[in-house]
């Protein structure tokens, strides 16, 4: 009994905690103690199995390890004593089938809080290189090759940016900035989230990637109102770093200098466009700023920034130690390397994956979702959020690109990808994303501030059963001129739900004003009818 | 100055050193809310004479961001998700079972203080949807069923504590 | 230099220059409605979208630099379409109110709209709920009229440095307000109306008390006479398609007494009665006299306003002198009526300002009572004045030169330049001249305190003295000039400055919150160079060389700055908190 395990992780993200993993590692941990068991106990990230949390992995001897899922004290420790609960070991394999782990690599494999792990994990070696070997031309030179694109959701190829800011003449350092965007708007996704609490030195090596390579001495990490934990272990790793002389002054011996400090968002989701988060960092209302000029020559402060998301950062220091090439090996011909999607709504499985670019939707949804839940059709997978538009099963093998999914009417975002079934009506989520978007508008520009709140109108008119033949053009209409003439990108995205839903959904849009009905069943004004009749 | 109330010490030893930073006004009254639960007006007062700012400059950033609350919540803040994920699996179905359950709306706060409601969007769970936080806590994999028995699980944990118990307010 | 292709026309512009700027050279308008030439681009509107080839998405002109190479189009269906659409947008966010509205036939959104031929409204109605403010009675917030373009915020903060307003909330609940639920009239507002000025639409305009005059007009026990300030001879004939600067003076004598007033004078005078006391109170200091240096401009209500809420250390170095109107109107009330035998307490008196913080004086504490009654009845605007020149049905540019009433009217040229910034420190400069030497100064211009500038510094000499002056217009640069004597104070240090103007409105009196409106510096310039003509012109350039005052003294005031003076035409400063509660009202009696 007992005698082979050696070491057992946790997974402790937000969402695993939520679920119960810090009472079960109070427990275990308890149970450890109190029978002084050689077992390394170990707090790790998200392992991106999320419907299967709480989860465990077990590591006996030499043997590989072995992921629990639905975990409880019970179950634990019957684990413990080598009742092997069958049916609730989760094969690995299959989980990662499909998959390729670079940016994930470490989640859910090392302890976020301690530096050590990461450090083992060859952390640490590609700022090293990039210092000591490769110098600034020769880094963004490997970042070219790597195809490397803005995750952030435009897809913005990143040495572009980080060229613009290098080749800002600037008197001294102090002038320039690296800034990680993990505001994460988007609802329903939490890649960034996850990354920053499974393997936050992963993107604060990126950020001295970025600041060595254009320049910056100092970074700042704009995180989320809502992501506590992923502040907490960012504020841990980059005190551990300092620490260690990792940031600060003469970062390797060179004459590279650089400080981190985190900011953090007070819920907006506008704030993470860049302008509007620079705007926030200064703070100030987080209002949008024309572009150009943009943020790589007139940035935070008016100084040159360099702007990323937390994935597009977490990709580099792989591209570093193992050259653009190597990277660029992996995608299509324009999208390059892996993206992580959070995959929720009506699958199996949801959870957080890489993937390959150019893997299919229906690889992602089928395969790795595992299909819809509950024996329901499925209808349709929203990507990029309320900036996003939704793909209806016609176009299922489409490879995930930035191109393929903007040809569809969406855009790649940030990685939240929803999928939905029959009892999901098109008419409702285009409210609902609206909704969205009339709340988080910041107001500064009438095209949208207005724009948002009468397509809201007249979608619940619909909902209603109040719509009229022309509301579907009077929709087309002021999507257009949001479109074009918004200020940023909410209000110019904004549109998209409502649009790629009327595209490819219009029938359910006519039967909502001709007949007044709601083939989902979702729309208040079928149920009032209903129970007239 | 008739509005001036002076700033706890704990706060103000943090806003001292933020103070010193450029653009430091939203960490500023984020502490400002971790300490009282929201951000009372009067603080904000003797925080413009402390920032040498205008009262409109804090007012005109502490309004545009949705975290920051000028009344006072509950002692429990309730957030229910209706992030894309959440809305999807039927977060408006755990709002309305909370309305029912505390006799109240969203925005609200019970008549005890105890509860208050609001939505927010995504908490970051998604994959285990629907969801809520109650203050710092996440409940995943919500029904109605569940929802009802965490309230109550809080509801017994204050019963017979007198129900003034409020954070210190000014 | 640039060049680049707007609709087919080869253009060359310099580097910076917006497409909207550009496209004008090319002749081509663009349209707009939240852009003001003076002020920097708040990109609200969205109207004025242009299409760069090469780029599917559509750019801002008015914030937006050209570029080498860039070809654009400004005008096709889809470009015109799209600005409808947002154009109906904005009215569906807007009231119909234009026939009960202050700026009916003289606003920006309602022109764009009648341009754009709106015929119909295809979106529903979403107005705003919030309540008009009209707790300051100097300037009026109507919100549900917003279109939330900016500019206010951008006049009070950034030009005026006052933050009374800001915007408050976000998305569509967004407003233009003061902080904390604060009515206007408990906020730090100055009144400076600068907001107002540049405000597109009817959401925030001057107080208006045109039917106290009519009302006032009408009554038949009322000896009403009204006075003229400076700025508005060189600014009132823009609303009647005269030239920005053109002299107006005659005119508007012959108006005011066309429409009823009894007599008419002009504040000029009054003017010349401050500086003669002002510079009198200078030299008394500068000899060691009561008082410290800096001495520092108080004929700018706006500003008296500004420094009491936040610079009231400076009260010492304030000049005791009211302003011209208020000397001018306390003199009607009394050496006037004195002279005529008409009571005083009959006398109705209105004045013609570009200002409208002056609203705000005429009751401001118990000085401006010196008289006996209150000195000044009413305070109204240009822009009021123009409103109610149109209801006579009078055609103000057609009328002929007239003359005023000599006895408070009779000016010289440097009371005319009070209305420019600059002005009262070059008159001021004129007249201490004299009183140190003895002598008038033989070359009048002082082009170191002209132009537009926002701080103003000179070194002059007069008499054995060194004298440094500074002056600033626009709150904001103010603010700076009063920081800088405060640092040489705080570190022990002599005063940098022996006398300071200071004008609350950008351009000084000329650019004032209650002048016409699309003011820039341009137009600022042609205002003040008229001005400056008008000086020339005058047969006395100092305002002690005025008969007329030298009259007054004999007559009536005695001694400048001697008892008389003291007791009717200086005035006290308090401290006062930036916010208020409504209800524990501070006004002095
Ligand atoms: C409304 C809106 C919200 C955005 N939210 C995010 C976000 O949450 N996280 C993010 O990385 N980028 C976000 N972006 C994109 C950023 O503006 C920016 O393009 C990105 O941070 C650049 O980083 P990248 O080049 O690494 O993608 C958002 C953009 C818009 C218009
Ligand atoms: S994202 Fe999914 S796997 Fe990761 S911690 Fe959250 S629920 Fe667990
Ligand atoms: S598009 Fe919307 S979010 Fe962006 S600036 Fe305009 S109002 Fe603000
Ligand atoms: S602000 Fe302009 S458009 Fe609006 S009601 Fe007044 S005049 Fe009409
Ligand atoms: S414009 Fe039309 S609505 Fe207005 S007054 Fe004239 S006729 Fe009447
Ligand atoms: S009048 Fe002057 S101080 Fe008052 S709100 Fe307008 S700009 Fe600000
Ligand atoms: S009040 Fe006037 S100037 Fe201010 S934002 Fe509204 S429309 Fe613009
Ligand atoms: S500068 Fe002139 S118009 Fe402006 S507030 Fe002062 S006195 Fe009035
Ligand atoms: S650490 Fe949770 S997502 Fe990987
Ligand atoms: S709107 Fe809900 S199903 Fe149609
Ligand atoms: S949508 Fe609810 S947690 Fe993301
Ligand atoms: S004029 Fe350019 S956005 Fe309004």
């Amino acid at each position: 009994m007992f005698e082979n395990i050696t070491c057992i992780k946790i997974g402790m993200s937000s969402c695993g905690v939520a679920a119960g993993a810090e009472e079960l590692y109070q427990q275990l941990s308890a149970v450890i103690k109190e029978k002084k068991l050689p077992v390394e106990l170990k707090k790790v990230g998200c392992l991106g199995i999320c419907y299967a949390e709480p989860l465990i992995e077990v590591k006996t001897g030499d043997n590989p390890a072995v992921i629990y899922r639905n975990v409880n004290i019970e179950t634990a420790l019957e684990i413990l004593e080598n009742k092997i609960p069958s049916e609730l070991v989760i094969d690995e394999d299959l989980e990662i089938k499909n998959q390729k782990r670079i940016v994930l690599k470490n989640c859910g494999k090392i302890d976020p809080e301690k530096i050590e792990d990461y450090i083992q994990n060859k952390g640490y070696q590609a700022i090293k290189k990039a210092i000591l070997e490769l110098k600034e031309e020769k880094i963004i030179e490997e970042i070219k090759k790597s195809g490397l694109r803005g995750r952030g959701g435009a897809g913005y190829p990143t040495w572009l940016k980080w060229k613009a800011t290098k080749e800002v003449i600037s008197l001294n350092n102090d002038g320039k900035f690296v800034i990680c965007n993990g505001d994460e708007g988007d609802p329903g996704a939490y890649m960034d989230r996850s990354i920053l609490e499974g393997d936050p030195h992963s993107v604060i090596e990126g950020m001295m990637i970025a600041g060595f390579a254009t320049g910056a001495a100092k970074g700042f990490f704009y995180i989320r109102a809502e992501y506590p934990l992923a502040v907490d272990r960012v504020q841990k790793a980059i005190d551990q770093c300092y620490d260690r002389n990792l940031l600060g002054e003469k970062i390797h011996g060179s004459d590279f200098n650089f400080d981190l400090e985190i900011r953090l968002g007070a819920g907006a989701f506008v704030c993470g466009e860049e302008t509007a988060l620079i705007s926030s960092i200064e703070g100030k209302r987080g209002y949008p700023r024309p572009r150009p000029p943009f943020p790589s020559i007139k940035g935070l402060w008016d100084k040159p920034t360099v702007i990323n998301n937390v994935e597009t950062l977490a990709n580099t220091p792989y591209i570093i130690l193992n050259g653009g090439d190597e990277y660029a090996k992996t995608g299509t011909d324009k999208s390059k390397g892996t993206k992580v999607f959070a995959l929720t709504g009506k699958v199996k499985k949801p959870g957080l994956i890489e993937v390959p670019m150019g893997t299919t939707l229906r690889t992602v949804i089928e395969e790795i979702g595992g299909g819809i839940q509950g024996n329901k059709k499925f209808k349709a997978v929203q990507t990029g959020g309320p900036s996003g538009g939704i793909i209806p099963e016609k176009y299922l093998d489409t490879p995930i690109s930035y191109e393929s999914l903007q040809e569809l009417g969406s855009i790649m975002g940030s990685g939240g990808m929803i999928v939905m079934d029959e009892d999901d009506c098109a008419v409702d989520i285009a409210k609902f994303f609206t909704k969205f978007c009339v709340d988080e508008s910041c107001g500064k520009c009438a095209p949208c501030r207005i724009g948002t709140i009468q397509t809201l109108k007249i979608l619940e008119k619909l909902t209603n059963g109040e719509g009229a033949p022309e509301d579907i053009d009077k929709l087309k209409t002021i999507c257009h001129s949001m479109e074009k003439a918004s200020l940023c990108g909410l209000g110019q995205t904004a549109p998209k739900p409502v649009l790629s839903s009327i595209r490819y959904f219009e029938d359910e849009y006519l039967e909502h004003i001709k007949e007044k009905t709601c083939r989902a069943g979702k729309c208040s004004f079928l149920k009032q009818e209903s129970v007239e009749k | 100055m008739t509005f001036y109330t002076p700033i706890p010490d704990e706060l103000k030893e943090y806003i001292d050193k933020w103070k010193l930073k450029k653009g430091s006004l939203i960490m500023i009254l984020r502490s400002v809310q971790d300490y009282y639960g929201y951000v009372p007006k009067k603080i904000c007062f003797s925080l413009a004479k402390e920032l040498k700012a205008p009262l409109a400059r804090i007012y005109e950033v502490l309004t545009f961001y949705n975290y920051f609350k000028t009344e006072s919540p509950g002692k429990y803040k309730i957030a229910v998700c209706m992030g894309t994920a959440c809305y999807l699996k039927g977060a408006a179905a755990i709002i309305k079972a909370i309305e029912d359950k505390l006799d109240i709306k969203e925005s609200q706060a019970t008549k005890d203080g105890l509860f208050s409601l609001e939505n927010v969007r995504c908490i970051g769970c998604c994959g285990i949807a629907p969801n809520m936080r109650i203050n710092e806590k996440i409940y995943g994999k919500l029904n109605k069923e569940r929802v009802s028995e965490i309230l109550d699980e809080y509801i017994n944990l204050n019963a017979g504590v007198s129900s003034s118990q409020e954070p210190p307010i000014l | 230099m640039i060049n680049a292709i707007i609709n087919g026309i080869q253009i060359q512009v310099e580097q910076g220059t917006t497409i909207l700027d550009a496209a004008k050279k090319a002749n081509i308008k663009i349209p707009t409605l939240c852009k003001h030439p003076d002020l920097d681009p708040t990109a609200a509107c969205g109207i004025c979208i242009v299409k760069i080839k090469g780029s599917d998405k559509m750019a801002r002109s008015c914030c937006t630099e050209i570029e080498e190479g860039m070809d654009i189009t400004t005008h096709d269906a889809e470009i015109t379409a799209i600005r409808r659409t947002v154009l109906e947008l904005i009215l569906s966010n807007h009231p119909n109110a234009c026939l009960t509205c202050i700026r009916n036939q003289n606003c920006e959104l309602q022109s764009i709209a009648a341009e754009f031929g709106i015929a119909e409204e295809p979106f529903e109605k979403i107005l705003s709920e919030e309540k008009i403010d009209e707790s300051i009675k100097t300037i009026v917030l109507e919100p549900e009229k917003c279109i939330k373009c900016g500019r206010c915020v951008q006049a009070c903060q950034d030009m005026q440095n006052v933050w009374a307003l800001s915007f408050v909330n976000r998305g569509i609940k967004t407003k233009i307000a003061p902080a904390a639920e604060f009515k206007l009239a408990e906020s730090p507002c100055v009144s400076c109306g600068q907001c107002s000025a540049y405000c597109p639409v009817g959401s925030i305009y001057e107080y208006d008390e045109t039917s106290t005059v009519w009302n006032a007009l009408n009554d038949p026990s009322k000896y009403c006479v009204a006075q003229i300030a400076p700025a508005v001879r060189v600014a009132i004939g823009e609303s009647f398609g005269m030239e920005s600067g053109e002299l107006a003076t005659g005119k508007l004598y012959s108006l005011l007494k066309r429409m009823g007033f009894k007599a008419v004078f002009d504040t000029n005078f009054g003017a010349d009665v401050t500086i003669v006391e002002e510079a009198t109170e200078f030299v008394k200091r500068l000899r060691g006299g009561e008082g410290i240096l800096p001495l520092i401009s108080s004929c700018c209500p706006g500003w008296v306003d500004f420094m009491e809420k936040f610079h009231s250390d400076m009260i010492p170095n304030f000049s005791t002198c009211k302003s011209p109107h208020e000397i001018l109107a306390t003199l009607a009330k009394t050496y006037y009526a004195q002279k005529t035998n008409i009571p005083a307490s009959d006398i109705f008196m209105a004045s013609i300002m570009p200002c409208i913080a002056k609203k705000f004086e005429v009751h401001r504490s118990k000085e401006m009572y010196a008289s006996g009654n209150q000195d000044v009845d009413v305070s109204i605007t240009t822009r009021e004045l123009v409103k109610m020149i149109k209801q006579t049905g009078i055609d103000f540019a057609a009328l002929t030169d007239s003359e005023p009433d000599h006895i408070l009217a009779d000016y010289s040229g440097g009371g005319t330049i009070f209305g420019v910034t600059g002005g009262v420190m070059e008159a001021g400069l004129r007249t201490i001249n004299y009183l140190i030497t003895g002598k008038n100064l033989e070359k009048f211009d002082l082009k170191d305190v002209r132009g537009l500038k926002g701080v103003k510094e000179a070194d002059i000499r007069i008499g054995e003295h060194d004298l440094k002056v500074a002056v600033a217009h626009g709150l904001g640069n103010v603010e700076y000039l009063m920081n800088k004597i405060r640092a040489a104070r705080e570190t022990g240090q002599n005063p940098p400055y022996h006398f300071i103007e200071a004008m609350a409105c950008p351009g000084g009196c000329i650019g004032g919150g209650g002048q016409p409106r699309n003011v820039n510096d341009a137009v600022r310039n042609l205002r003040i160079n008229g001005l400056y003509a008008d000086d020339k012109n005058c047969k006395h350039r100092n305002c002690h060389d005025n008969p007329q005052i030298k009259q007054l003294y004999k007559e009536f005031l005695g001694e400048p700055g001697g008892t008389k003076s003291q007791e009717l035409l200086h005035l006290y400063y308090r401290k006062r908190e930036e916010y208020k509660s409504y209800r524990e009202t501070d006004f002095l009696f």
